[in-house]
Order: structure tokens, then sequence, then C-alpha cells
């Protein structure tokens, strides 16, 4: 009954689960927990360099607002696959789903770090304090609501790792009873899915536009908003691109060139379409003029959008490049750091408050602490894909 | 396989969601009415002799306000009054701090050396407040006398209220590690009844009628009948009376205000615009399912010929 042929149907990745690699990701993570701990026993001045002219750093800039961006490859894929049916993309939808599941789940993570009131983060959920003008409220409320959505999306998953197993009949006939009631309403989900995330994903750039006179003009323009959604949806594809690649890598095995080389058509497209609009933009203000400035700003300014997306946009172009698994990383590698650094840019590098004395920049510990998270990401990842029939690849060859 | 042409403006479509609702706030109006309940202070710069006594009441009203003999008390109690006639203070211009919601600054006076000008920096409690815009649990209120005040019970503590403020006001106790709060002036709302527009401690302590209390449509008389009789005291211009869509505290000045630090900003008060685009995106909540509907019908007619033979609903498998 399924579309998907023998050899493409996902399976859990039979690898030895600790190795040397993951022996860093431990440290990283232990360090991490270090100052994390730290963080809530002194409180925020004890581990970052926030002050009363810069309320936000490092955490928000990367933890929460570059993880929502980089796990857009979740709704772009199941958009593709499921809502287009693209068949041919099936293979990379659980990965995507996986890296968004995950991913949003640390953004909550990361999240209770930078929080004051860290105990409070349940307060937008009561109807007394909804707050319907803010667009953090909008961003939280569609956050929550999309988590929901991912978690019930992998559900079939995890059913899937249980139903057929004779060791456990009880578990067995659950898992495929609520196996068989997602998979009929499954539909519903990913609609949603994609409804919340071109939801959140506009918000997450509106939440600047407040304060208009504080975030330098290369940045601040009322299309934010339109830019993020641009940006998420062109920077999803590269991300399952990079992440694939990056994947058989690490696990020795063969990357499915097959479904990447032809995934990667998309991007130059979509990328183009959100460099259009970030230059008619610049061009329609004429704030282009501050790009003569000569300082930090415009040169971030200009390593995002040349780096990031010129470049690798050009580089896609070329057959060769979609085809060479090598060359393909790269050009998703790009697309990914520029995406992740306009998020910082947008976050931290534009943001001048009038009054302002100091320069922000992140601690070491601000810096562990996020390290920490997206080490504990990959090796959950890593937990998950030896476990659950995430990875598809063509009969798990492996290339050893 | 390929990607065709319908593919990219399928997926184009979403961003004109967000599109749409941009064009949209480019009509929105500058503010929010005011009411005629507000209340508010008309700071006449020229008259302040930087005695620093304002510091020292609004400490030490907050500290009266907070439980006696309490942390918050200890945090707030000023010391002796005598020490605020310190002017080494002056060398480098200070902000608002979370035990401290007013600062005098001192700035040249281009027609006499001999005289500097002293500025107070404080919240202006905004008509159209963007903290309390930004805030996700609506911790900060615009109370019925014009007072833009915080209620730490629902506070998350994401100091979105920071990133929002034009004058870079709320401050934040980043040395509290349980429950930290954002600070701010209430204009002294804890003295009372907020309602009963009781001056604030500042303004009762000011020996120079420098600062004058009363209901901000009269504030805005007075300072342009100031202007009016005095011209060669002050420039044509009160600030707040239009900035980021006109605040209750109003300064009236003999030099530009860009001088003194308060700063030029539009009219348009900042919630204007991302509250335009976002209730733009969420009308009747009509976009949202409009678009849901939408990708559902793409869904269903782009599913595989196959599938067809299965009859009704789209059966995307694999999860």
């Amino acid at each position: 009954m399924d579309d998907l042929t023998e050899h493409e149907r996902p399976m859990p990745v039979p690898r030895k689960l600790f190795t040397k690699g993951v022996g860093v990701l431990f440290l990283l993570m232990g360090i991490g927990f270090c100052f994390a701990a730290y963080r809530f026993l002194f409180g925020l001045q004890a581990v970052t360099n926030l002050d009363q002219q810069h309320p936000w750093g490092l955490w928000i800039a990367i933890d929460v607002a570059t993880g929502v961006a980089l796990a857009a490859g979740g709704f772009t894929t199941a958009a593709l696959a499921h809502i287009f049916h693209r068949e041919h993309y099936h293979a990379i939808t659980r990965p995507a789903l996986l890296t968004a599941m995950l991913g949003y789940t640390f953004v909550g993570i990361g999240l209770m770090a930078d929080l004051g009131r860290y105990y409070n983060i349940w307060h937008p959920a009561l109807p007394t304090m909804w707050q319907g003008n803010s667009v953090l409220f909008e961003v939280g409320m569609c956050v929550m609501c999309y988590v929901t959505v991912l978690y019930i999306e992998f559900l079939p998953i995890v059913c899937e790792r249980f139903m057929n197993d004779l060791r456990f009949p009880t578990l067995a006939t659950l898992a495929g009873g609520v196996h068989r009631m997602v998979e009929k309403s499954m539909f519903l989900f990913i609609l949603a899915g994609v409804v919340l995330s071109c939801l959140h994903q506009s918000s997450l750039g509106n939440l600047m536009v407040i304060a208009p006179s504080k975030v330098h003009p290369l940045w601040f323009t009322p299309i934010l908003p339109l830019l993020f959604l641009l940006s998420a949806i062109a920077v999803g594809f590269p991300m399952v691109i990079f992440e694939s690649v990056y994947a058989s890598w690490a696990m020795k095995l063969k990357p499915e060139m097959h479904v990447l080389s032809a995934l990667a058509r998309y991007v130059p497209v979509l990328l183009g379409l959100y460099l259009a609009f970030k230059v008619g933009d610049l061009l329609i203000r004429g704030s282009y003029v501050h790009l003569a400035e000569g300082s930090v700003r415009s040169a971030m300014f200009l390593l995002e959008v040349v780096g990031g997306c010129v470049v690798p946009l050009v580089m896609l172009l070329s057959e060769r490049t979609r085809n060479c698994p090598r060359r393909l990383f790269v050009a998703a590698l790009l697309i990914v750091l520029g995406v992740a650094l306009n998020r910082v840019n947008v976050f931290l590098v534009s943001y001048q408050p009038p009054y302002a004395t100091k320069v922000y920049f992140p601690s070491v510990g601000e810096f562990a602490v996020t390290i920490g998270l997206v080490s504990a990401l990959i090796f959950i990842y890593r937990v998950f894909v030896t476990y659950l029939p995430v990875i598809s690849s063509p009969s798990q060859a492996r290339t050893e | 396989m390929n990607p065709s042409r319908r593919d990219f403006f399928r997926i184009s479509g979403a961003a004109g969601l967000t599109g749409l609702a941009a064009t949209q706030a480019a009509s929105a109006s500058t503010a929010r009415p005011p009411s005629p309940d507000w209340m508010g202070v008309l700071v006449d710069i020229p008259n302040c002799i930087g005695c620093r006594k304002c510091e020292f009441a609004c400490r030490e009203a907050a500290a009266r306000s907070a439980q006696e003999g309490s942390k918050e008390a200890a945090l707030f109690q000023p010391p002796e009054l005598n020490t605020f006639e310190d002017k080494s203070v002056f060398a480098s211009h200070r902000r608002p701090e979370p035990h401290c919601h007013t600062m005098i600054n001192r700035y040249p006076n281009p027609a006499d050396p001999a005289k500097p000008i002293y500025v107070k920096a404080n919240c202006l409690h905004c008509s159209d407040p963007a903290c309390a815009s930004a805030c996700l649990v609506g911790a900060f209120r615009k109370q019925p006398n014009g007072a833009v005040t915080y209620d730490a019970w629902k506070c998350m503590g994401c100091r979105y209220c920071m990133v929002a403020c034009p004058f870079q006001i709320p401050t934040y106790e980043y040395d509290n590690p349980l429950t930290p709060q954002v600070r701010k002036c209430t204009l002294c709302a804890n003295e009372g009844n907020p309602n009963r527009g009781i001056a604030p401690a500042c303004v009762k302590i000011c020996p120079q009628d420098c600062l004058i209390w009363g209901k901000l449509a009269e504030l805005l008389d007075l300072a342009h009948e100031k202007i009016r009789n005095q011209p060669d005291r002050y420039v044509d211009h009160v600030y707040g009376e239009h900035e980021a869509g006109g605040t209750s505290w109003l300064y009236l000045s003999g030099v530009p205000f860009e001088k003194l630090d308060l700063v030029k900003l539009d009219p348009k008060a900042p919630p204007r615009l991302t509250e335009s685009v976002q209730h733009g995106v969420f009308k009747y909540f009509v976009p949202p399912l409009a678009w849901y509907g939408i990708l559902g019908l793409i869904m269903h007619l782009s599913q595989p010929r196959s599938h067809d033979a299965h009859g009704a609903g789209p059966d995307p498998k694999d999860g």
C-alpha cells in the first residue's frame, strides 16, 4: 500500500551509538550544562553580557530566531511531498520532520535559559493573560501549536518501531492502533503545520518592526515579516540537503544524491525570490546608501547577502554543483550560514539603542550554553535515527 | 520532478499573505487617541538647577511603598539627601537604573557656559506605549490616569518591552536569579489609587517650578502658551506632543532637543505598524483559514492519478 519501494523505506540505522565524536558532544554538553546551572543559580548577570542597553543577546538570536528559521525544512518538505505530492521526496520528509521537532523543542529549552522568570513560560496559554496586540504572543502561540503538530506528525514513526515488535504484543497492538488513527487524519496536521509555520516565521520578522528607531536602516523595513518568511522558505531545502549529506558522511551511508540534486533545483528559485525582495526593498527605501558606511554593520550586511545568498545561488545554477555531494554541501551550508547570519544581524548587529555606551558581544558562558544545546540536539538526532525508522538510504548501503 | 512554474507561484502565495498585511500598515493612524483623564508632567527644562532632589524622592517613594523591612524596600532606600548634592556624577550621562527610575544629566549651554542645562530622564508614559503592545502576557498597562504600569506577577522576563521602548527606559534586575523584575517609573502609581492622580514624588519635591503636574490636555495648552509668551526662552517645539505617538511627559527647552539627548522620533507610535500587520494577517482569522483551505485544495488536486481510485480525502503516506 505504500508508494515507497522497499529500498526507499525508512529504517533504523543500526550503528554503534557511542563514538569518539559523540564523546566530544558529551563534553560540550557538559560545559554548556555547567554554565546553564550557574545562570539558574546566580542570574543572567553572572553568565551573560546582557545589560540595560542590550536586553537580547546570543540566546535569542541563535537558540530562538535561528533555531526556528533552520527548522523550516520540516514544513517546506512536508509541503513539497505531501501537499504538492512530489512523491519523489518522501525519503527526505522524515529527517526534516525530526530536525524540525527537535529544533523547536530546543527553541523552548533555550528560551527557558533566557527568560528571567522562566517558571512563567506557560502564562501565554492562560486566556486571562492573552495580549493579542503583541507580536511575541502570536509567535509564542503559533510555536506552541506547531510543536504539538510536529509531535503528532512524528507519532507514526515511533509507532512503526513498535507495531511489528512481537516481543511486546500489547504494545504492538496499541502502537498499531495509534498509527492507524493518526495516519488517517495526518493530512489535517500537515496542512496545519504549513499554515502555522508561515504565520510564525513571518511574525518572527515582525518582532523588530516595533523598534524602528533602534534597528539599523540596512535591516529595518516594514516588510521584515515577508523577508523572514521568504528566507525561511528558501533555507528549508538547503538545510535538508546540508543535514542529509552531513548525516550520510557521519554514518558512513551513501548520500541520497538522486533526491538531493533534484531538490537543489528548487533552491535558486526560492533563494532568488528572497534576494529579489531584499534587494528591491533596499533600493526602494534608498537604504543602500548605508552600504558605503564602511562599518561593521555594512560589512555584515554584505557578507550576509553576497556570501549567504548570491554566491550559493550562482553555484546552484550549475548542474555540476548540484550533482556533486561536496559542492552541493558547500552551497547548502553557505545558505544555512547566510540565513543564520541574517537572524543574528537583525536581532543583534542591527540593534542600536539610542543611549548606547557600549557594544554587546556574547560572553563565553552564552556561547557555551548555545554550543551545548546544539550538541545535545545532534546527539538526540543520532539516538532517534539509530532506533527509529527515520532515514531511508539506498538499501542502507554502507560505503565502507 | 523538476520545479515547475506552477509550484513556484503556489509557494510564493504564502509570501503574498504577509505582503498584503504590510501594505495595509501604511494607511494606519499615528497613535491611539488620548483620554481626557490622562495626567502628565510638563518639564520646564530652563528652570532645572540640577539639585537631584527628584532622584532622592523617587527612590524614597518606591522604598516607602514597598513592604517595610523587605528586601525590596532596602533596594530602593536612598542614601541621605545631602549625598545627592554631589555634582561629580554629571561627568557622564546616566540612564535610569532598576532602583533609581529617574536621573538628572548635565549638558553644556551654548548661550551661557556658566549655566549648564539639566535634563531629567525617566519614563515618558507614552500615549500608545510600545512596551504594552510588545508584552505578550499584558504585564504592562496604560492606566486610566495615563500611567504605564507593570505587573511583575504576569511577567515572564522576556525583556521584549526593553527592545520595544524607543526611549530605552525599562531596566532589568539581571542580578536577581529567581524573581527579577522590569523596573521603571510608575508615575508613583503605588503612592495611592493611581486613578486619583496624586502628583508623583519627583514633582512634589521639585523646588524650582521645573515640573508641573496636571491634566495632559491642559499641560499641552500651557506649554504652547509659554512658548508664545516667551519665544526667546523656548524653541518652538513641545517634546512629547508628537514623539512616538505622544507622551504624558512634555518638555520645553531653550536649545534643540537633540542636543539634550531627547532623541528625534517619528510621530507614528511604534505599535501602529506591528499591530496593523498582525491584525491584518489575523483579520477574523480569515487569512489563516483561507490559506489552510487553499493548501488543502492543492493537496487534493495534485494527488497522483493512482490515488483517485481510492476515493475521497487526500491520504499522504509516511508521516
